[in-house]
């Protein structure tokens, strides 16, 4: 039903290039056209948040940015309400200690589901992939129930760390890859040679691990910083993260766009930086997991 | 033969090695595994199955656990006109994203399968929104969207056109907040598609080619049928995550409320304002029950998906022979 719906004039145009699987100029139009259709919006929000209050019920769009966007990043760092610093700070918290816990315990699990026999394994191993399809709105009253009343936590980041800690995706994905990747003779030459255990783990489980956990940390990352509603729910306005803030920003009595488009960017930017540097592998981690998916 | 030469101190060290490697063989696998189990039952499992007990009480966020109520919960948000629009809504939405986005993902993916000069160029330009949080897009695209001022009703008013009440009707606020999602998740779709495209064995295509099947012929009886597995993970997945949705019409507006007359408003949103919203939340026992109803219809959807999926990809299978 979905494919039938494919234009014609694209797969005549993909049936001919593919004798040759050289793209055409089309192809490379279209590529073009769809990426920009992706950038636009981040433009868009530059164009905003560099103009001035007025900018945005001009009747004629200025199509190059203006001169404020140092004013309106000011302005939302300096918002009292907000609290931009702050929420930048228990972001990058919140986002490396979460993903430096989840490659760990994932990789450990992983690597025991992959290359160790132990009795329940496989039970276990069906039972973590069946919780992934429970949505993460289920168990939220009680978890609020828990970190608020009975631990005392609502408002710390504790709050928003401890729930993360572990994921069945990671436990998943280390699995997924330790299974393919890590020869067993490796593990029994190590096992012959008299280490232990955990020596055997250390020096031939993680290093074979490596490629998959640092994809792992990427996701992990990513996601926990654009994470939203339990953040939303635990965290109050005095201690956010980034888009607890970015919130905050818009309920303001006044929305002056500049500058919550300003406070839009800045909160992007750290994730552009990650993705400029470590984009290929995010890549190459999506399309190795499609392929086990 | 050596253990003739081994004196009595020696043998007793190696069978308490023995012992200790035994063990230590014995137990590793499920200590490697026990951080994640205890986390999780912490943090996943105790929640999901507490949830069940708080719907069945009268359970307010002061005052605590009150009466049991049985059913009552469940009785009360099917009777509520604003669970029935947010599911309606969430619905809607869901649809508006997903069919758009599994197409124009196909088409992508399958542009980019092509030998294409600076690949990995591409295939980052395509991943760019994934990387920007859902408040962000929303906040963006509400902009964009805007009624009054915004750049798309500034476009369509060029071309002669009306502006649209993108925040004030019920179609036009679907699409708006259908199109932030399609924005998100369509390269990242792609990506996945590609890979399972990528997969595929040249021969096949070859085969094809020399029983004279047209390209057009192969895409659809080759590279289709050959997705099925790929195209049930991301009709799945973008199921679960469709029926949840949140953060974006949650952002669409100042308020949170879904606009005047609960035109947006989503169930993970109506979840949200019966435990925690400002006027009238704190309603635990409804929030559960809410949640409960949800899980409930994302599993049913979920399975429809499945058989829907595996017979039409099937049914490719069989024309394509």
């Amino acid at each position: 039903m979905t494919t039938t719906q494919a234009p014609g004039w694209y797969t005549r145009r993909k049936a001919k290039s593919a004798a040759t699987n050289k793209p055409g100029i089309l192809g490379y139009a279209f590529l073009t056209v769809v990426i920009l259709g992706a950038l636009f919006p981040l433009y868009w929000s530059f164009l905003i948040g560099s103009g001035d209050s007025s900018t945005i019920t001009k009747q004629d769009i200025d199509w190059l940015p203006g001169g404020n966007f140092l004013k309106n990043a000011a302005a939302v760092i300096n918002e009292p309400s907000v609290g931009f610093w702050k929420a930048f700070t228990n972001s990058i918290i919140v986002s490396t200690v979460v993903s430096a816990s989840v490659v760990l315990f994932s990789t450990l699990a992983g690597y025991a589901f992959a290359k160790l026999k132990f009795k329940g394994s496989r039970g276990m191993l069906l039972f973590i992939i069946a919780t992934m399809a429970v949505p993460t709105q289920l168990g939220i009253v009680p978890l609020f129930i828990a970190m608020s009343q009975w631990f005392h936590l609502s408002g710390t980041l504790l709050a928003v760390i401890i729930p993360a800690l572990v994921t069945a995706f990671g436990v998943f994905w280390m699995t997924q890859y330790l299974t393919q990747s890590l020869p067993d003779e490796l593990i029994e030459a190590a096992r012959v040679d008299g280490a232990s255990m955990i020596r055997t783990f250390w020096h031939v489980g993680l290093p074979a691990a490596r490629p998959a956990a640092s994809m792992l940390a990427l996701f992990t990352f990513v996601a926990t910083w654009t994470n939203f509603f339990w953040p939303f729910i635990i965290l109050d306005s005095n201690n956010p993260t980034l888009p607890v803030a970015l919130s905050l920003l818009q309920s303001n009595y006044f929305v002056d766009y500049s500058i919550v488009l300003a406070g839009v960017l800045l909160s992007t930017i750290p994730l552009l930086i990650l993705f400029a540097v470590a984009g290929k592998q995010l890549v190459s981690g999506i399309m190795q997991g499609a392929i086990k998916g | 033969m050596t253990t003739a030469l081994l004196d009595d101190r020696q043998v007793r060290r190696i069978a308490f090695g023995n012992r200790l490697s035994h063990w230590d063989f014995k137990l590793s696998p499920y200590l490697y595994v026990s951080p994640f189990f205890i986390l999780f039952a912490l943090t996943g499992l105790f929640p999901i199955l507490y949830t069940a007990y708080v719907s069945v009480y009268d359970w307010h966020i002061i005052g605590g656990q009150g009466d049991f109520v049985g059913l009552g919960n469940f009785e009360w948000v099917l009777g509520q006109e604003k669970f029935w629009l947010a599911l309606r809504n969430s619905f809607s939405i869901f649809l508006l994203s997903a069919i758009p986005q599994v197409i124009f993902a196909l088409i992508i993916a399958a542009v980019l399968s092509d030998n294409l000069r600076a690949k990995t160029f591409w295939r980052m330009g395509v991943l760019v929104p994934y990387v920007v949080a859902p408040v962000a897009v929303a906040l963006i695209f509400s902009n964009m969207f805007g009624d009054q001022y915004g750049l798309i009703n500034n476009l369509l008013g060029r071309i002669g056109l009306d502006p649209v009440g993108w925040h004030s009707q019920v179609v036009p606020s679907h699409l708006a907040i259908a199109t932030m999602v399609n924005f998100r998740w369509t390269g990242y779709n792609a990506l996945i598609f590609l890979a399972a495209m990528q997969a595929i064995p040249r021969d096949y295509y070859e085969a094809a080619m020399l029983d004279g099947a047209t390209k057009l012929r192969q895409f659809f009886s080759i590279t289709i049928p050959s997705l099925r597995p790929t195209l049930i993970f991301v009709i799945i997945t973008s199921t679960i995550g469709g029926l949840q949705i949140f953060d974006e019409p949650r952002m669409y507006d100042q308020s949170g409320q879904g606009g005047a007359s609960a035109q947006w408003l989503t169930i993970t949103m109506f979840i949200y304002n019966q435990g925690f919203g400002q006027t009238g939340g704190g309603q635990f026992g409804h929030a559960a029950a809410a949640a409960w109803l949800l899980f409930i219809i994302i599993i049913v959807v979920g399975l429809i998906n499945l058989a829907a999926t595996r017979a039409i990809a099937s049914a490719g299978t069989r024309n394509g022979k």
